[in-house]
Parts: C-alpha cells; sequence; structure tokens
C-alpha cells in the first residue's frame, strides 16, 4: 500500500440481541416466519399504539458494557430518528441520540505488526430494527414484510482508530466472539443478526484533518468487510491522487465485482430531526443493576485465552483457536478434565480432527457428534497405546458415524494395538524371512528400506503393530548380523 | 421574518406532504407567522435550565421478556386493500 | 314508564345509576330513548360521527340481564359516548380525518376496555377537530359541530362533539382527550363540566396520539359527581402506556363532600387583565366570590412565565405531534392515493388529500422546529420555558391549594370566526394550555352567562389533585344552578 497515505476507518457494527420478544413490544423474534405473522400493532405503528420496553435489552446492553470495559449510564434516552421508508411503520425508528446506554469503551486487537493496539468504543445504543423490503420479484410493486420491524439492536459505534482493512478486521471478530460470549446475540451474518457499515477516509500521513470519508453498506462477512475496504481506500487514493475530491457519500459493496458501487437510493442527506421520544421515559440504571449485571458477566475470551496458557501450557496461537468460542472453550476443558494430562493432545485433536468433521459436515460444535467425555477416552486409547495414533483417526470417523463409543468400536473391530513385544517379533521375522533380497540390501548400506521394512510389518499386522516399536525391532533385527 | 419558498417546499418534501400550488403561496404566509410567533421565546433568558421531556418526574418501567402477541395478520390487513400473500405492497422502489 | 320522575335524558349520570339500580325504568328503556334524542337533533348540531344504535340497544339488554342477576359493574348499563379518536374494536374510529374515513380499528382503547368492563354501554362516536387540533371542531373532514347555545357558534374544540351532546342532553355524559384545553374549553363554552386529570392518570393505550407529552384522556359531563364517577372507571395504571402512572385510585366521589372551607384558592391577577372578554370576567370574579363566601381565601399568585405558554405549547406540541403522524402513509391502514407513480408520490398524495389544512400546517410547523439549524433555537428553548412554567405551577402550588380563573377569554365565537389567522385561534387557549405543559390537573365549571352564552371558571390542582378540585367544583355547584340550565330546544 501506498504509504504517503494514511488510513482511517470506524466501524459501526449492528447486532441483533437475541431476545424472545420485541424491543418494545410483546411480539416475537424468530427468525424465518411467514410475512407479517410476527409484527403486531405496536411494531405495525397502528394508530394509538405505544411502547414498553424489554428488560432483557437493558440487560443485554448493560453486559456488553462492562465486557468492553465501557460507561453503563445511568440514565440514558429513547429519541426518535425520524424519515419515511415503507419498512418504517411509524415514519421514525425509535433509537439513542445524545444520551446512548453505553459510552467511552474500548477493546484490545492486534494491529498490522502484531502489536496490542487499543481501539476506542465512542458508543454503543440501543433501537429498533426496521422491516424487510423485498424489491425484486414483482413488475410493479416492493413486498413489505415488518416481521423484522422492532428487534432489538445494539449499533456498537467505533473511534476512527482502525488504520487498515486487517485491523478492521480483527476487531470486528473480536466484537462478534465477545457478542457471543455474553450470550446476547448469535452474530449470524447470514440472517443479518450481525451487520457491519464501515466509515473510510485517507489522509496524508501526518496530517490532522480527517480526509473526506465515504461509508461503505452491505458488508455480511470478515471477508467482504476487508476486500471492500482495501478496494474503496484504493479508489480513495486514485482519486485524490488524480487530483479529484472523495465524495462525502454511500457507497454498498458488490461481491460479485469486488468493487464499491455508490447507492442511487440515498437522496439529499437526511435530515432526521432527532428528538426524546416523549411516549418512553428516561431509562434509569443504579450501582446495584449494574452489578448485578456485571455478576453474570462469563470470562471473556482475553482473560480465557490468558489462562489457557498458563494453566494448559497451550501456545497462545492454540489458545486463540480455542477460545474463538465459549463453545469450543467449553468442550476442550470438557475434555480434558476427563483426560488431564496432555491438554496439548486434546488441543490438537480439537483444533485438527474435530474440526475438520464438523466443517465438513457443516456442524456447530454444539452439535458435535462427538463429546468431550467420549473424545477423552479416545484420546486416553491413544495416550495407553491400546491403538496407535494411526487408527484412532478411522475409530474417530466411526465414532462420528454413530457406531458407538471408542472402546466398543476398538472391540468390535479388533483394532487392538499389537505392542507385545514378543507377538512384533514374530511379524518382523515373518516379514524378513519372506524378503531376503530386501534384507540384503539393507545390510549392504541400503537404508532407506527401512520404511519398506516397517510398511511391510504393518500390512502384515493388518496395520495394528505399534509403528514406534515396530521401527525398534526391526533396526535391531536388521542391524544384527 | 418570511419564510422563503424554498425552505417551505423543503419543509413539505421532509413531511411527505403535496401542498397544492393554489394554497403554497397562503402555507407560506401562514407558516411564517406562526415562526414569527415563537420568536418571543427568544426573550427569556434559560441558559441553566434543564429542557422538560415529560411533565412528571418518572423513570421507564421495564417488561420481562415473553412473546404475549399472537398472529393476528389476516384480521389486521382487512385494514389495508394492498396487500399480497402477506406482505405488504408499495410502488416499486428502485434502490 | 317515565311517570313521576324527571325526564331521563335531563338526569345526571349518578341519577341514572339510581334509578337503574332501583328497576324505575332499564337500560334499554335509558338507550331508547337517547337514540332517539340523538335522531332528533344531531343533524343541527352534527356531534356524532357514528352512532351505533343496534349494538347499544343489544347491551343494554344484556346489561339489564345482568342487573337482573345482581352483576352490576360501576357504570352497568350506563350509556356513554366516546371522542372518535379513541379506537374501538370492529368500529370506525376515523379521529376527525379523512385520513381514517374507513378505518376499523383492530382493538379497544385502554379507556374504552375500562368503561365497558365496568359496563358502561357506547352509543357512539363523537365528532371532533380533526386528529384534536383545533379549538372550535371546524377542523373535522366530516363538517363542523354547532354549538347548542347558538347554532352559529361553535362549541369549542377539539372534544366539540362531546361537549354539544352533553349540553344538548343527547347523552348524559362523554369522552373527549386534552391537549391544549380540548376538553376544558368545549366544556366552558357549552355550560358543562370538563374535566382534564393528571399527565399519566388515564391510560393513553388505544388514544390516538396528538402531541404524546401532553395528551391526556378524560370527561365531558354535566356535573362533578358524574366527572368523579368516570374518572374512578377510568383511572389507574396501564402497564401498556409507558408514560402511565402507578398511583393508587380513589373513590373520587367519595371525597366530593370535602368542605371549601379553608381552601386556599389562587388568583393570577395577569388572567384579568386585557384579552379577557370583561363580561367573563365579571362572571368568573362572581364566581370566586361564591368559593370565598363558603369559607376558602383567595390569594393573589404570580406565574410570571405563563405569557409564553401559547408559543411554548405550539412549539412541543406540533413538533410531537410532526412525528406521530408519520405513520400514516397509505401503507397498511388509512386513506391511499390512487396510481401512485412512485414511493414519494404515493406518500405526498396520501398525506397531502388524507390531511386538512390545519394537521398539515402544524405537521409542516412541528418539522419545521424540529429540523437541522433550528432545534436549539426553537424545541429545545421551549422545552427550556416548558420547564419554567412547570417550576411556576410548583412554586405557587406551595401557597396555595388550587388556583382558579377562566377557562376561556370569550364565550362561544361565530363558526367562521378564527379561521383565518391561526394564531388568532391558538389564542383561545391561553388559560389552559399552560396547565398541559406542566401536566396538573384541570377542571372546568359552569359558571355564568354572558348574553346568553355560557361562561366557565377554571380550577386548576398539583399532580394527582383531582379529589381536591373535583371536591371544590362539586361544592360551587352545590351553591349555583349555572349547570342546570338547558339550552333552547333541547330541554
Amino acid at each position: 500500500m501506498n504509504s504517503a497515505w494514511e488510513v482511517v476507518i470506524g466501524l459501526e457494527i449492528h447486532t441483533q440481541l437475541a431476545t424472545i420478544s420485541k424491543i418494545f413490544s410483546g411480539a416475537p423474534t424468530k427468525y424465518g416466519a411467514s410475512p407479517n405473522t410476527q409484527a403486531c400493532l405496536v411494531d405495525l405503528g397502528y394508530p394509538g399504539v405505544l411502547p414498553v420496553l424489554n428488560a432483557e435489552v437493558v440487560r443485554m446492553a448493560c453486559k456488553f458494557g462492562l465486557a468492553v470495559n465501557a460507561r453503563v449510564a445511568s440514565r440514558c434516552v429513547f429519541a426518535r430518528k425520524n424519515y419515511f421508508y415503507p419498512d418504517l411503520p411509524k415514519g421514525y425508528q425509535i433509537s439513542q441520540y445524545e444520551l446512548p446506554i453505553v459510552h467511552d469503551g474500548e477493546l484490545i486487537i492486534k494491529g498490522d505488526k502484531g502489536e496490542d493496539k487499543r481501539v476506542g468504543i465512542t458508543r454503543a445504543h440501543l433501537e429498533e430494527d426496521a422491516g424487510k423490503s423485498i424489491h425484486e420479484g414483482l413488475d410493479r410493486s416492493s413486498r413489505i414484510d415488518l416481521n423484522r420491524a422492532g428487534t432489538p439492536l445494539l449499533e456498537i459505534v467505533s473511534e476512527p482508530d482502525i488504520r487498515s482493512a486487517k485491523e478492521a478486521v480483527a476487531y470486528m471478530r473480536k466484537i462478534h466472539s465477545i457478542v457471543r460470549y455474553l450470550e446476547i446475540s448469535d452474530g449470524n451474518m447470514q440472517e443479518g443478526s450481525f451487520r457491519c457499515d464501515a466509515n473510510v477516509s485517507v489522509r496524508p500521513h501526518g496530517q490532522d484533518k480527517l480526509g473526506t470519508r465515504s461509508e461503505l453498506k452491505n458488508l455480511n462477512s470478515f471477508r467482504f468487510v476487508e476486500k471492500a475496504i482495501n478496494f474503496e481506500i484504493e479508489r480513495q487514493i486514485n482519486v485524490l491522487e488524480d487530483g479529484g475530491e472523495v465524495a462525502q457519500e454511500t457507497r454498498f459493496y458488490d461481491s460479485d465485482q469486488d468493487e464499491t458501487r455508490a447507492m442511487r437510493s440515498k437522496e439529499e442527506a437526511n435530515d432526521y430531526r432527532y428528538f426524546p421520544d416523549p411516549d418512553l421515559l428516561p431509562v434509569e440504571l443504579d450501582e446495584a443493576f449494574i452489578a448485578e449485571v456485571k455478576k453474570t458477566l462469563p470470562e471473556l475470551p482475553d482473560a480465557k485465552q490468558t489462562r489457557f496458557v498458563k494453566q494448559y501450557k497451550l501456545r497462545a496461537a492454540d489458545a486463540e483457536i480455542l477460545t474463538v468460542s465459549r463453545a469450543v472453550a467449553d468442550y476442550f476443558e470438557a475434555t480434558v478434565a476427563a483426560f488431564k494430562d496432555h491438554p496439548k493432545i486434546a488441543a490438537n485433536w480439537i483444533t485438527g480432527n474435530l474440526s475438520a468433521a464438523l466443517n465438513r459436515d457443516e456442524l456447530d460444535i454444539t452439535d458435535s457428534k462427538v463429546n468431550p467425555v467420549d473424545l477423552a477416552e479416545l484420546l486416553s486409547r491413544i495416550q495407553d497405546r491400546t491403538i496407535s495414533g494411526k487408527m484412532a483417526k478411522e475409530v474417530f470417523e466411526a465414532m462420528w458415524a454413530d457406531k458407538g463409543s471408542a472402546d466398543e468400536i476398538i472391540e468390535a473391530k479388533g483394532m487392538r494395538q499389537i505392542t507385545d513385544s514378543s507377538a512384533i517379533e514374530k511379524i518382523v521375522n515373518i516379514v524378513l524371512a519372506k524378503n531376503p533380497n530386501q534384507v540384503e540390501q539393507y545390510r549392504a548400506g541400503k537404508e532407506k528400506l527401512l520404511g519398506f521394512f516397517v510398511g511391510q510389518v504393518m500390512k502384515e499386522s493388518g496395520g495394528k503393530a505399534n509403528p514406534s516399536q515396530v521401527n525398534r525391532v526391526l533396526k535391531a533385527y536388521l542391524n544384527k548380523d | 421574518m418570511s419564510l422563503n419558498k424554498e425552505l417551505v417546499q423543503h419543509i413539505a418534501t421532509l413531511a411527505r406532504l403535496q401542498l397544492e400550488e393554489d394554497d403554497f403561496d397562503d402555507v407560506v404566509v401562514k407558516l411564517s407567522s406562526i415562526v414569527d410567533f415563537f420568536d418571543q421565546l427568544q426573550q427569556i433568558p434559560t441558559d441553566n435550565v434543564e429542557p422538560m421531556a415529560h411533565p412528571l418526574h418518572q423513570a421507564q418501567r421495564l417488561h420481562p421478556d415473553v412473546v404475549t402477541e399472537i398472529n393476528e395478520r389476516d384480521a389486521i390487513q382487512t385494514n389495508s386493500s394492498t396487500v399480497q400473500d402477506g406482505f405488504y405492497l408499495v410502488p416499486k422502489v428502485i434502490e | 314508564m317515565v311517570g313521576q320522575q324527571q325526564a331521563l335524558h335531563t338526569q345526571t349520570l349518578a341519577e341514572l345509576a339510581k334509578g337503574l339500580l332501583n328497576a324505575e325504568f332499564s337500560s334499554y328503556e335509558l338507550v331508547e330513548c337517547l337514540l332517539s334524542r340523538i335522531e332528533e337533533h344531531d343533524s343541527s348540531l352534527n356531534a356524532f360521527i357514528s352512532v351505533m344504535a343496534e349494538q347499544a340497544l343489544t347491551d343494554a339488554a344484556a346489561s339489564d340481564k345482568a342487573r337482573a342477576k345482581g352483576e352490576v359493574g360501576l357504570l352497568g348499563g350506563l350509556p356513554i359516548v366516546h371522542k372518535d379518536i379513541f379506537c374501538t374494536k370492529g368500529i370506525l374510529t376515523t379521529c376527525g380525518s379523512r385520513m381514517l374515513e374507513n378505518f376499523i380499528s383492530p382493538y379497544d382503547a385502554s379507556v374504552v376496555e375500562q368503561l365497558s368492563s365496568a359496563g358502561a354501554v357506547i352509543l357512539g362516536k363523537t365528532n371532533m377537530d380533526e386528529f384534536a387540533m383545533g379549538s372550535s371542531n371546524e377542523t373535522s373532514y366530516f363538517g363542523p359541530v354547532r354549538n347548542p347555545w347558538d347554532i352559529e357558534r361553535t362549541p369549542g374544540g377539539s372534544s366539540g362533539g362531546s361537549a354539544a351532546a352533553v349540553a344538548a342532553r343527547l347523552v348524559p355524559v362523554a369522552t373527549g382527550t386534552d391537549t391544549g384545553g380540548s376538553i376544558r374549553q368545549p366544556a366552558a363554552l357549552t355550560n358543562t363540566v370538563g374535566l382534564k386529570p393528571t399527565y399519566g392518570r388515564v391510560s393513553r393505550y388505544g388514544m390516538i396520539a396528538f402531541a404524546s407529552s401532553l395528551d391526556q384522556a378524560g370527561v365531558i359531563t354535566r356535573t362533578a359527581e358524574d366527572a368523579a364517577m368516570l374518572l374512578t372507571a377510568m383511572a389507574g395504571f396501564d402497564e401498556r402506556d409507558s408514560t402511565s402512572v402507578d398511583h393508587p385510585v380513589p373513590d373520587y366521589v367519595e371525597s366530593l363532600t370535602r368542605p371549601l372551607q379553608g381552601l386556599r384558592i389562587g388568583i393570577i391577577q395577569q388572567h384579568f387583565d386585557s384579552g379577557l372578554d370583561e363580561k367573563c370576567a365579571s362572571r368568573v370574579k362572581d364566581a370566586l366570590n361564591v368559593l370565598e363566601q363558603q369559607g376558602a381565601s383567595l390569594i393573589e399568585i404570580d406565574l410570571p412565565n405563563l405569557d409564553l405558554s401559547v408559543p411554548t405549547y405550539y412549539v412541543v406540541a406540533t413538533a410531537e405531534c410532526s412525528s406521530n403522524l408519520s405513520r400514516f402513509d397509505g401503507v397498511r391502514f388509512g386513506y391511499r392515493a390512487d396510481d401512485a407513480k412512485d414511493l414519494l408520490d404515493l406518500y405526498c398524495r396520501s398525506r397531502g388529500n388524507g390531511f386538512g389544512v390545519e394537521v398539515k400546517r402544524r405537521i409542516m410547523t412541528g418539522t419545521y422546529v424540529l429540523s437541522a439549524g433550528y432545534y436549539d433555537a426553537y424545541y429545545l428553548k421551549a422545552q427550556k420555558v416548558r420547564q419554567l412554567i412547570s417550576q411556576d405551577f410548583k412554586n405557587a402550588f406551595e401557597k396555595v391549594d388550587v388556583i382558579a380563573g377562566p377557562t376561556t377569554p370569550t364565550p362561544a365565537f361565530p363558526l367562521g370566526d378564527k379561521m383565518d389567522n391561526p394564531i388568532t385561534m391558538y389564542l383561545n387557549d391561553i388559560y389552559t394550555i399552560g396547565v398541559n405543559l406542566a401536566g396538573l390537573p384541570g377542571i372546568s365549571v359552569p359558571c355564568g352567562f354572558v348574553d346568553d352564552l355560557p361562561v366557565g371558571l377554571q380550577i386548576i390542582g398539583p399532580h394527582f389533585a383531582e379529589e381536591t378540585i373535583l371536591a371544590c367544583a362539586h361544592q360551587y355547584q352545590q351553591y349555583t344552578n349555572w349547570h342546570q340550565r338547558c339550552p333552547e330546544g333541547y330541554e
């Protein structure tokens, strides 16, 4: 990247809070319902209806604030953001403006050079989601589904402290991890419960004044965020280097073309005419309330990662992977609880074989076909040398396919590893006897043939001989004169 | 102080109100007089006064997170003549 | 079955309640009587938008059956009409507007639910200024309401239909709403009692919103006693309204007998300065003397910022209504323009055609005062002045128990009189508006006539002092009989 330019990025993340009912009404929030079957009169903005406030939404926002070291406001106010659009039934969105529920927080991420970098979180505020508009499908009409209208959102706004697309993704991943840890959001980007907008601008290095920024929307995956931002940075630099000016506008990211484009429908800058919503009173949270919420905070990713390194002697990189989600971390610890002495081995299996199987079957770890206790049993069998590491993979697949526990499968398939020295010696003798030429060649100096012999022994033993023992015995016998 | 016509048209657009051309001048005049009427408020000093959004001092009550509404879509949608397959219809929006 | 008793339509709600209990007549007979009066007289008044004759008779008959079994609600079998601003399930609810000309509400307002649960029988929905915006009931899409005291004059607004119906003895009581005086002012102009409770005392759920921080549901009756009966049934905490106050509801009828002796009544000298018709002033002063004679003391007080209450109100109210009315866009309910060529056209024409002139004017005003660049100078400023006005009242109530004075600056004015200049119309509310800004309870009670037109006395109390102001009004009505006078032709 052109080092004459400094990139300034701020992210706005909207995360849907995982409540059962809506923020201002008692309608359900489940995803995927038939159109307009989850929009009650309050959500539809009927004449005479009024909003009420969902307690769980407040608790969740408070949890988030505490998790990012922010101030939770003792008094916050809902404000109306006024504009007209068919998916906004009341003609205004109930949001928060001057007095948000959370402000002045921070997140530590890994910067571009691997250093610890602090990204400020200006604020996080509560608001209601709009419904959905479908513009394709009918000739002359757009279709409106208001099921989503009124779903609670937490809008998290970062300071413009981010300096590259990579940092942006790191920040976004961290927030994603935190909201899932706190169980305040399922973070499902495909279903729209975690959405990211990026404000991007560039300025010459050393300049204080911020450049004109554009707002990127429709960034619904980590990959797209990175690509869109990189494209936009380059675009803006090109515009400026050509002597032009960057327009302050909203652009959306087209993933097919890998480019950002100005949005046509954004008319003249909207005057939202924010004012405090008179139908809702100021929310007052006292120390006792905040203390109660604090008690419910789980161990957060950073703290867990640090503990894993210390407690289980894992490498930082492994600890990081294992703590991306609470579910994975819990799985790991449950496995270690049943297979105490070798956490590293457990870590490897979880990040390796288990992960691969989950990905292949598109399963979340909570739906894993092999549970921690069963995995621990399998690992114990490797450890006590009942089976070899290679065999274990086979056993694992069988366990995954519901064929039983590790022990059951080993028994059923007669997979017990042969570790008995005399048994191995017997097989080695058979193999050596069958291959006199190779024996001669080996003894004459072709030591590479060891691999051949190992293979033959393994074959002869039906794969059950313990490989390292086989190695040892072969060497001993071959080198005998 | 008279409001100029462009401002009045801008407000009408913000408010999504179509004004008849014949009435437009009168609207400008009447709106201007109302705004002038408001200027009296400037007379009074309010430097350290808290703005009052609600007449009584109360805090917002919190509701438990439970579903209390059942699906009444079909009954509700009898109020609109432009629905199809459960969707509300509006003239197509090009984005 | 009338016989010796007073004609049904001339009886108060309290009297009718006794009559029903004593089986002097049935609810069916009562409702039948009132329905025929409505049919006879409403064409000259236009007080009603809907009359639900069939349903009312059915409900009355059902209530008679229930009463025979001993099931009597607080208002069992008693007739009521609702200002057409209250949503009534399955029944046309227009808010006086073309926008809701065909709107059948899918739900009942809390007030409607509560009164119906208490046994009240709904006879109809009354005419009103469109979306409650007006002081003369001339902005209604369904035509103006006429004052039974002089049908060339307005009954006041926005609850003009309710006031006219009660004044003409078509019904004994009616619900109304009051945002800047819309119950009290029409009550004063029609010789009826109009009660606006403390903000938050009665639920706003189902009451189509005009200005959310000012609106309050109340009643128009002929006596303070009737108002007390209804308030007892209507008031109370509603969890569906976040601004509803969880304050116990006393029996307002019980406390009516509090004597005037020792009551400290605040008088605002400003009220009697220019702007108040001399003869009205005279009637009001007479009324204050009556109170004094019965043992109340009159104490002069000052509300230094009251002069600014009208502009303050109109900034706040229009700002709130400009936002509250954004939901009327033709998409899910309400008037929808035909053949809209695009979304902008759909919105602009549905709203342009669906709303009347005054409503559009207020939406524009509200949009302006909230818009970028003007918010601080207008909206924020007005909210601060509102604080000052509220504080003035608070200070006054440390010295007095209630504040009394004229309800309106003049008696009922001719139709069409003030439609040219909006500000002249707005200034009609000069005595009532401050009460809404401060969220206080207020009541207007008949206190005399000027050129055969009624004049009202307004009594204002501190928050939740409905018992005090109702008692004061009730006692006044024991010593006067203005409220018993009936407009000519409606006896």
